[in-house]
């Protein structure tokens, strides 16, 4: 197996970004063919495979950067050997080769960490040991040398600058110039053109519609939405909360979470701990489904659904369930922010047991999400609102109102399972404990 | 040239220069209306549609090079370098910073006094892009380069956003200069050549453009 590496492409570059991979996982790649594409600055560099083989593993995606020197790729050469014969019988070995001879080394010290090897081989049209590098053959052709008569002090008796150079010594009287000589440019002239047109342009009219590919992110939302709702049954079922003890709550303690531990203390910490309570009372809604079998998670991971700029994430919190409710606020802040400058690990994106969405800060009152799957339901929260309602005694009070809804898939969870879930929720929130942070 | 005609001659060079068939070479030339897209580009830098593009006469290309969007056109100088960059620096950077320092010091021998902006590649006259630069390489053999606007009609410009810049567009034409075409040609291979330590050959026959 051989690691095709990010190459440096230039003394101060310490990075690149992969954007275009122009093989596929399982293609079979020949040795020098353009694997995939990167960029630096205004410059796009095609990156040929070390060796034949098998593109194994593509372990970085379009569009991302990477530090130098970072593993992309993978090629199994397996089998590569007999399906593809040795381009040329002394051609230099790839990347992971075996030190080679000193000159070698020599030549290798100026291209420094480079890891896709420079393959210089090409096919020489003399008969020489070894192929030679157009400089070779340049200065050979420039200088009129019969490559034949040069040793070759490179690997395999391949010929170098250094020996052309001792030779050209040799010969003596060559005007050392003329070794040094470099390559004409031809310059060639353009073909008259018209001058510029005195016209008047048709107008950059506004244009009716506007094309734009989707990022990697949208086009992963797009998919993972569609597979979700062709895999699962989605029912929604909603339950009107009464906040109110948990907004006097929070109003009271939020200039201290503010003041000690720098984050402002939401509704969503409270949701949180109160759905972990419900899933422990009803652990069907933390399961997922495996074909025919159902999978129990004995660990509570709650992914929080988080709006970017352009699409979403759902970093997870793990055993959500052994956490106070600020020690959840504390991670949902985390993960939110880490989400936003893009700063999360992926193992943080993994793993969730159960979803919960809070389309009510952006001023929603209820919603029917889609399920993050593998799992088996999601609760979207409503916006918290002040409404009148009637209580106990037949009166009429003003109270801090949240239509709370899960959505559940039915080939699992039934109705009834899925309204005591949200019983169980809607008690916790509505009797939270005073001291209850 | 067409813009896929000067794209097969790039394409057959750098092949040959790949083989060592042919030495490094400096391509000038002039496109007709043409748009192209670099392959990091962003589509919604074109703000004209198809239809705006063909009654305006401008032909359209996504392209391998680096960079965004960009126009080329008549009056403007369009270098295409297909170099062995192995013979010169293994470094694109500094690759991309040398086109800049002979554009820069081409435009000083015509009177104008043209630099660089931090983090946006290209060269610059107070604020305003007067050259592009995108390059494609494979293999260390880098093929693209730049356009330098000289007496290019830049309303044409108003069918994109420059290299995805909302950054105004400048010509020498516009700053005052008026250069022959003879002269400036000679002045630009002379820095390309005294930058990349070229000897000048003499021009080729007309005929060789059809390599």
């Amino acid at each position: 197996m051989i690691d095709v590496v990010m190459p440096q492409m230039g003394e101060s570059i310490v990075e690149g970004t992969l954007t275009k991979w122009l093989k596929k996982a399982g293609d079979r790649v020949e040795r020098d063919e353009p694997l995939f594409e990167i960029s630096t600055d205004k410059v796009d560099t095609e990156i040929p495979a070390p060796a034949a083989g098998t593109l194994a593993a593509m372990l970085v995606e379009e569009g991302k950067t990477v530090a130098i020197n970072t593993v992309v790729a993978r090629i199994d050469e397996t089998g590569a050997a007999a399906a593809a014969p040795a381009p040329a019988p002394t051609a230099p070995a790839p990347a992971p080769a075996p030190p080679a001879e000193p000159v070698v080394k020599a030549e290798a010290a100026s291209v420094t960490a480079e890891a896709v090897p420079e393959p210089e081989v090409q096919p020489a049209p003399e008969e020489t040991a070894g192929p030679l590098s157009p400089l070779v053959r340049r200065m050979a052709r420039e200088n009129d040398i019969d490559l034949r008569q040069v040793r070759g002090s490179g690997a395999g008796g391949r010929i170098t600058k250094q020996d052309l150079e001792g030779y050209l010594a040799q010969r003596a009287a060559p005007p050392p110039a003329a070794v040094a000589t470099p390559p004409a440019a031809p310059v060639i002239p353009p073909p008259p053109l018209a001058p510029p047109p005195s016209t008047p342009l048709p107008r950059a009219e506004a244009a009716k519609v506007r094309i734009e590919p989707m990022s990697v992110m949208r086009s992963r939302i797009a998919e993972h939405m569609l597979a979700s709702r062709r895999t699962s049954a989605h029912v929604t079922t909603m339950h009107k909360v009464d906040m109110t003890r948990v907004a006097k709550i929070r109003a009271r303690n939020k200039a201290d979470v503010q003041a000690r531990y720098g984050f402002s203390l939401t509704y969503l910490p409270f949701i949180t701990r109160a759905a972990c309570d419900a899933l422990r009372a009803f652990p069907l809604a933390n399961a997922s489904v495996e074909g025919t079998n159902i999978i129990h998670h004995n660990e509570i991971n709650i992914g929080i659904a988080v709006a970017l700029e352009a699409g979403l994430i759902v970093p997870v919190i793990r055993n959500a369930d052994e956490k106070s409710v600020l020690g959840l606020q504390h991670a949902i802040a985390d993960l939110a922010a880490r989400a936003r400058s893009r700063q999360l690990k992926p193992d943080e994106v993994q793993g969730g047991t159960f979803s919960i969405t809070n389309f009510g800060s952006f001023g929603s009152v209820w919603g029917t999400p889609i399920i993050n799957q593998p799992q088996v339901a999601i609760l979207g929260v409503g916006a918290v609102e002040k409404a009148p309602v009637v209580i106990e005694g037949d009166a009429i009070a003003i109270r801090s109102i949240a239509m709370i809804g899960l959505t559940f898939d039915h080939r699992l969870i039934d109705g009834a399972y899925a309204d005591r879930f949200m019983n169980k929720l809607k008690a916790a929130l509505e009797s939270w404990p005073e001291e209850g942070l | 040239m067409g813009y896929s005609k000067a794209l097969e001659l790039q394409r057959t060079l750098v092949e040959k220069r790949k083989r060592g068939l042919v030495p490094d070479q400096l391509l000038i030339l002039e496109h007709p209306h043409t748009i192209t897209l670099g392959r990091n580009g962003n589509l919604a830098h074109l703000l004209a549609n198809e239809d705006i593009l063909r009654r305006a006469g401008i032909a359209f290309f996504p392209t391998d090079r680096g960079g965004d969007i960009t126009y080329h056109g008549p009056g403007q100088m369009v270098g295409y370098p297909i170099l062995d960059l192995r013979e010169w620096k293994r470094d694109v950077v500094a690759y991309v910073r040398a086109i800049e320092q002979a554009l820069i010091e081409t435009l000083a021998e015509f009177g104008i006094a043209a630099g660089r902006e931090a983090g946006m590649t290209g060269v610059w006259v107070e604020g305003r892009k007067i050259a592009a630069i995108g390059v494609h390489i494979s293999r260390w053999i880098a093929s693209h380069g730049f356009a330098l606007n000289v007496a290019t009609d830049l309303r044409y410009f108003q069918y994109i956003v420059p290299c995805g810049l909302a950054k105004p567009v400048t010509s020498m034409a516009e700053l005052g200069a008026a250069p022959g075409r003879a002269e400036l040609i000679g002045s630009l291979a002379r820095h390309f050549a005294e930058l990349f330590g070229f000897e000048i050959a003499a021009p080729p026959s007309a005929n060789e453009e059809a390599i």
